[in-house]
């Protein structure tokens, strides 16, 4: 997957006289100087250098150390391949694993059952030109602008057991971000309130392009609010529908910030991508079995990715 | 305004005329029940600034839900303690170089795809944009390996490696915003007429003329949305930082806040004074640079 683009890219430099079986309006490439094909050579390659040698082969790398037992330290041509048998730890042998995919499942299921249709339905009272609609706008996105990591510690000053406002204001007890028992929904509700701004800004920009006569029409045929957004102005905006789908798919995948500045991951918010870290920088190096870890992730985000990039680039040829 | 009719600007700054509606008791309803959410929604941040303007004594005797004990105090402990000015320089350092450069590859990357029609864009396109949607922890393990094997002057980085530099972050977050930055530019360029391109041939300009003083100059309203979100993402980025630094002093601000929760022990007005001064750069970005920022970020999920 990551040299492959490196190569057509080399082949591709040289002009393949692009005449068009689509009509004339694109017109045939003017020969190009040796200097611009030099020039476009660069432009091309020395960004995806970089992206090829610190993203891509990194991933191919984490695939490949997912099959072996090396331990971060010996030399290379010391590592033995042991076929699935990380997996099969991983699944089998490894207690954090279990509750991991059950806090990301849930945490998906959140952003997407709560904080996403409550952003879109934001964002379609938003969309009705009120007064004021800009404060409220304001208010809503404010929290986009941080850092989750940030958001982990403004929180705690409403989660913190002896300090915090809501064990203040209900004379409660509870140590909501260690528990083990509540602390997951503790984090999920401040890590809503971020993705609730956010999809309603996305929303909001889709709405806006959405064809005014075709609301028009519906009205015209007596149908009621709710009834034009489920049956026309939902289905028109698909592209951005999925690109919410992705996105929220991908943000809950990628969850970290937030449970690392909370406690490292542990004690009740395990998350796949807190294990991954853990089996890195933590105490133990055990390259092989989080690279398995780290590769589950991987092949994950990569289904979805590849449905976004399917969606956009159909909406780009368009 | 002699007019009577009400009147909205929009963002390109032409006056719109907009119906004036009267206000029933629905649209009463709706607006109460958008200053609730709003308000809500502010509520956690209005907290921290409060919180971190009284002092921890008065606090600790009378609780946090009181009114008193207004003090500058926790700033000026928290900027000291944590050494704030430095950790704000680490930033600018990383983030400074990180988003010029993002800015400077995607855009060239960004208009060989716009310029030319060649089959192999579609896949150069693809290769940029699915790096940015990666989770950073499937790179983690080779990277950092990487990262800890490649040598550097000892003029350029201290542990004379590229793990815990400066240079490694940056190079980092720009091979990761890379491809945000050329999903949205490519679309951008492509909107632009071809005309251009063929009276700038017409006058003998070379493709880089073409790239710098024809593309470059009319890409910048997304130029500057982009720039504005990749300020604050770069700054506010928090997992390269903590594991690819381990010097506590070369920490950007947003990494740092971590390592210092530990110095605050639980005194939550200074951790809230800390958290504000943050916050403080991002949020003066967001209000003053507004449209940017909500532009940057639905430029890349949309057409408009």
């Amino acid at each position: 997957m990551s040299d492959l683009p490196l190569i057509q890219a080399d082949r591709a430099v040289p002009p393949p006289a692009a005449t068009t079986s689509t009509g004339g309006r694109r017109r045939r490439l003017r020969l190009l100087s040796r200097t611009d094909r030099v020039v476009i050579t660069l432009m091309v390659l020395v960004p995806l250098l970089l992206v090829t040698a610190f993203v891509w082969l990194p991933a191919l790398a984490t695939v490949v150390l997912s099959g072996t037992d090396w331990d971060g330290i010996g030399p290379l041509n010391e590592i033995d391949f042991v076929g699935a048998r990380n997996y099969s730890d991983v699944v089998n042998i490894y207690p954090p694993f279990v509750p991991a995919i059950q806090h990301n499942l849930l945490w998906l299921a959140v952003l997407f059952v709560v904080a996403t249709p409550f952003g879109m339905f934001l964002a379609v009272l938003l969309d009705k030109e009120l007064r004021g609609s800009r404060f409220y706008q304001t208010a809503l996105y404010l929290p986009v602008v941080l850092s989750l990591a940030l958001i982990g510690f403004v929180w705690q000053l409403l989660y913190s057991r002896d300090q915090g406002l809501i064990n203040a204001v209900f004379g409660s007890n509870v140590d909501w971000y260690g528990d083990s028992s509540v602390n997951i929904w503790a984090v999920m509700i401040a890590s809503s309130w971020r993705h609730v701004g956010y999809i309603m800004l996305l929303y909001l920009a889709g709405l806006k392009g959405v064809d005014p006569s075709l609301r028009e029409a519906a009205a015209v045929d007596g149908a009621s609010e709710s009834r034009t957004f489920f049956r026309v102005v939902f289905p028109v905006m698909r592209p951005i529908n999925i690109i919410v789908l992705v996105v929220t798919v991908i943000e809950s995948l990628r969850a970290f910030d937030l449970v690392w500045v909370v406690n490292k991951g542990r004690n009740g918010l395990e998350l796949i991508s807190a294990l991954v870290t853990q089996n890195v920088v933590g105490e133990a190096s055990r390259i092989g079995f989080g690279s398995a870890l780290a590769t589950i992730m991987l092949v994950v985000s990569l289904v979805f990715i590849t449905i976004y990039l399917a969606t956009v680039m159909r909406e780009n040829r368009e | 305004m002699s007019t009577a009719t009400v009147t909205r600007r929009t963002e390109d700054g032409t006056d719109i005329p907009v119906r004036r509606r009267k206000l029933t008791p629905a649209r009463l309803l709706l607006h109460g029940f958008l200053i609730v959410v709003s308000l809500a929604w502010i509520f956690p941040i209005a907290w921290a600034v409060l919180t971190s303007l009284r002092s921890y004594e008065y606090t600790a005797a009378n609780g946090y839900v009181s009114f008193g004990g207004w003090t500058f105090d926790n700033y000026v402990t928290a900027w000291r303690t944590a050494e704030f000015g430095k950790h704000f320089l680490n930033s600018v350092y990383i983030t400074v170089p990180a988003v010029l450069l993002t800015l400077f590859l995607a855009s060239c990357v960004a208009f060989v795809i716009a310029r030319f029609n060649w089959k192999i864009n579609l896949v150069l396109l693809g290769v940029f944009t699915a790096a940015n949607l990666l989770p950073q922890q499937a790179l983690l393990i080779p990277l950092f390996r990487l990262f800890t094997e490649v040598p550097l002057p000892e003029f350029m980085s201290d542990s004379e490696l590229l793990y815990d530099s400066y240079w490694g972050l940056i190079l980092i977050n720009v091979a990761f915003q890379c491809g945000f930055c050329v999903f949205v530019l490519s679309n951008y360029m492509k909107a632009l007429p071809r005309d251009l391109y063929e009276a700038a041939m017409v006058d003998g300009a070379s493709v880089w003329r073409q790239y710098w003083q024809v593309t470059m100059p009319l890409c910048r309203p997304a130029l500057a949305a982009l720039a504005t979100l990749e300020v604050t993402w770069i700054y506010n980025e928090f997992f390269w930082a903590t594991v690819l630094m381990r010097t506590g002093d070369k920490f950007p601000v947003t990494s740092s806040l971590n390592n210092l929760r530990g110095e605050f022990f639980t005194d939550n007005n200074l951790v809230s004074a800390g958290s504000v001064l943050v916050a403080i750069p991002t949020l003066v970005i967001f209000f003053m640079l507004q449209r940017h920022f909500v532009r940057g970020l639905t430029l890349g999920a949309s057409k408009g």
